[in-house]
């Protein structure tokens, strides 16, 4: 079954996931990569030329050849295996080659899928390379197959600046605690993504729809847990969703977790 | 911790830095397993599974660590027990290539005109005996001032082939096969083209000093090929295709590897010596020196990191298997290959 995710159960019985890279977003890193090799080839070949000036002809075009086979074929193993299973482009677009069980990452693996590039680039483009990945449920060319390797999608992780939108605000659904732990256990973490998104791109709303969407958004939270009347009445729809948000995202009152 | 493990390939840690990094792990873990059971902020859950994520390989690899690498132990050890090893997947691309031979040989000695169609290079087309009485009589140096260029040529370009020869086991070893036939077919029609005109001397000055490295070459990369085509078929196997073919991995980089540093020695030999003939140098001498060249690497794989004292021929591909109830992992070690080379999950 075709997946966008990499999903490992350790022996602790922790499971993480990793975003796989798609073909269209490998292709564009591989195309940097690409461009970098021709530079790479074009300084090469200019300094041999010089040499060859100097009066080492021969041996300047002997070195020309080996040095673009070798820079040819020798970049993405160098790369991926300094870099950890990155290459420049491969950096660029915050992908990572890894290995499919979450193992360290071989030298003998990253050498296995860089040699398979010539039978995945056949006949032109990485044609091979592209249906293998778009018919491979993890999204894996041939020589990833054969390598057990992946390539996966690493996204800058941001964290959110609370403080500027829950600082010095009393929390009257704080006074009672065994609802705030059922509202954290009843809510899923997409609903609590969705409520932080909405108060920290508040401004970029249109009035009309931001009183809608909060009005929605508290109605949605508010039959999650009923508060006492004492903790509700009087607290508009925003705030109501910036104290929800405050219980689901901050263990205690003061401190993030 | 990880990031100098990241940015460093051949890092160790001490004891010390074993136990605190373990340690950080199992809390890190503990911390991810807390946080998932409720909903809480994205960006911590994320963060710490990117720990987790980055952390795991390096405590639960089973796999042999990586260690420096050591070029004399690689070359008389590591490679000619590694072919050893899988000595089978070589007879089978002998065989493949042999049938080629007889094939090409075949029908270059009943149909010659068929010649063009079978090696459709223009430096083979030519009559034999015109091109001996060519080269032997010629007074100046064909390649001079171009040896070196030809020698790279050769090298980039049968390394190349070898690549593809290997590569092409993906397609569950058709492609293999293709390529080590057709090298045969070639190899075939020349020899039977010469043998035919009567300079079968020539024939053998000209390619022993050479093809006695670059033809064992190919058919070693056509090994190589072939182990990753059965690991894909994985026939008689109960191991999954995924820890079949990681079991291959290790030893299918060390043939190519081993093969690209024959194609560069055949290179030199193809282009300093290979293309000058009598009466520059007199063929028994070319013959002579690809004999002494084929003894010496049929002793060097054949005999090369043999293990003498175990009592074990060196190169029986016994196994001996040590499984681990808790990790149900099982180390699948040969007698006489590198320890702990396949560690593959049941």
């Amino acid at each position: 079954m075709k997946t966008s995710t990499l999903v490992i159960r350790t022996p602790e019985g922790i499971v993480f996931s990793q975003i796989l890279a798609g073909p269209v977003v490998r292709f564009l890193a591989w195309f940097i990569d690409h461009l970098f090799i021709v530079v790479l080839l074009m300084v090469f070949g200019a300094v041999m030329a010089l040499l060859g000036i100097f009066g080492a002809g021969g041996f300047a075009v002997a070195f020309a050849i080996i040095g673009w086979f070798v820079v040819g074929v020798g970049y993405g193993i160098f790369f991926e295996w300094h870099w950890r299973g990155q290459t420049i482009g491969k950096k660029l677009f915050r992908l990572r080659v890894v290995d499919v069980e979450g193992m360290r990452l071989q030298f003998n693996q990253i050498v296995v899928r860089n040699l398979l590039r010539f039978v995945d680039e056949l006949p032109l483009f990485y044609f091979v390379g592209g249906v293998a990945c778009w018919l491979s449920p993890k999204c894996q060319r041939l020589g990833d197959l054969a390598a057990n390797t992946v390539v996966v999608r690493n996204p800058q992780v941001l964290e959110p600046d609370l403080d500027q939108i829950l600082a010095g605000k009393f929390n009257s659904l704080r006074q009672f605690p065994h609802l705030v732990a059922r509202l954290r256990q009843n809510s899923s973490p997409a609903e609590a993504g969705i409520a932080l998104q909405t108060l920290l791109r508040r401004d970029e709303f249109d009035p009309v729809a931001r009183v809608e969407l909060f009005g929605d958004l508290a109605t949605h939270f508010r039959a999650k847990v009923e508060f006492p009347p004492e903790a509700t009445d009087g607290v508009a729809d925003e705030q109501y969703l910036r104290n929800v948000v405050d219980i689901l995202y901050r263990t205690n009152g003061t401190e993030r977790p | 911790m990880l990031n100098h493990l990241e940015t460093e390939p051949n890092a160790q840690m001490t004891l010390q830095q074993l136990q605190l990094f373990h340690q950080l792990y199992e809390r890190t873990a503990a911390g991810l397993a807390k946080i998932t059971t409720f909903s809480s902020e994205p960006e911590t859950r994320r963060y710490l599974e990117n720990l987790i994520s980055r952390a795991y390989g390096e405590i639960h690899e089973t796999r042999d660590r990586q260690t420096k690498f050591h070029p004399i132990e690689w070359v008389f050890q590591t490679l000619p027990r590694t072919f050893r090893r899988h000595i089978g997947a070589f007879y089978l691309s002998v065989a493949i290539t042999i049938a080629g031979c007889l094939f090409g040989g075949g029908a270059i000695a009943l149909d010659p005109d068929s010649k063009p169609v079978l090696m459709p290079f223009p430096n083979l087309l030519e009559d034999p005996q015109k091109r001996v009485e060519e080269e032997e009589h010629s007074s100046t140096d064909q390649l001079q001032g171009m040896k070196s260029t030809f020698a790279a040529d050769l090298m980039t370009h049968n390394i190349k082939v070898s690549i593809f020869t290997l590569a092409l086991g993906m397609s569950w070893g058709f492609g293999t096969i293709i390529m080590l036939f057709y090298n045969g077919v070639i190899l075939g029609a020349v020899a039977v083209d010469y043998i035919r005109a009567g300079e079968t001397k020539f024939l053998l000055g000209w390619l022993m000093p050479h093809g006695v490295i670059e033809i064992p070459s190919i058919l070693i990369a056509g090994q190589a090929g072939l182990m990753l085509a059965m690991a894909m078929i994985g026939r008689g196997s109960r191991l999954s295709m995924r820890a079949r073919l990681r079991a291959i991995s290790p030893d299918v980089t060390t043939l190519i590897f081993g093969v690209a540093m024959f194609l560069v020695w055949a290179g030199f030999i193809e282009s300093f010596l290979s293309q000058y003939h009598e009466p520059v140098i007199p063929y028994e001498v070319k013959i002579a020196f690809g004999s002494v060249e084929l003894i010496l690497l049929t002793a060097f794989l054949s005999m090369s990191g043999r293990e003498k004292s175990k009592g074990v021929r060196a190169g029986d591909n016994q196994t001996v298997r040590v499984e681990n109830p808790q990790s149900k992992v099982a180390a699948v070690q040969t007698t006489d290959g590198t320890p702990g080379a396949h560690s593959t999950e049941l």
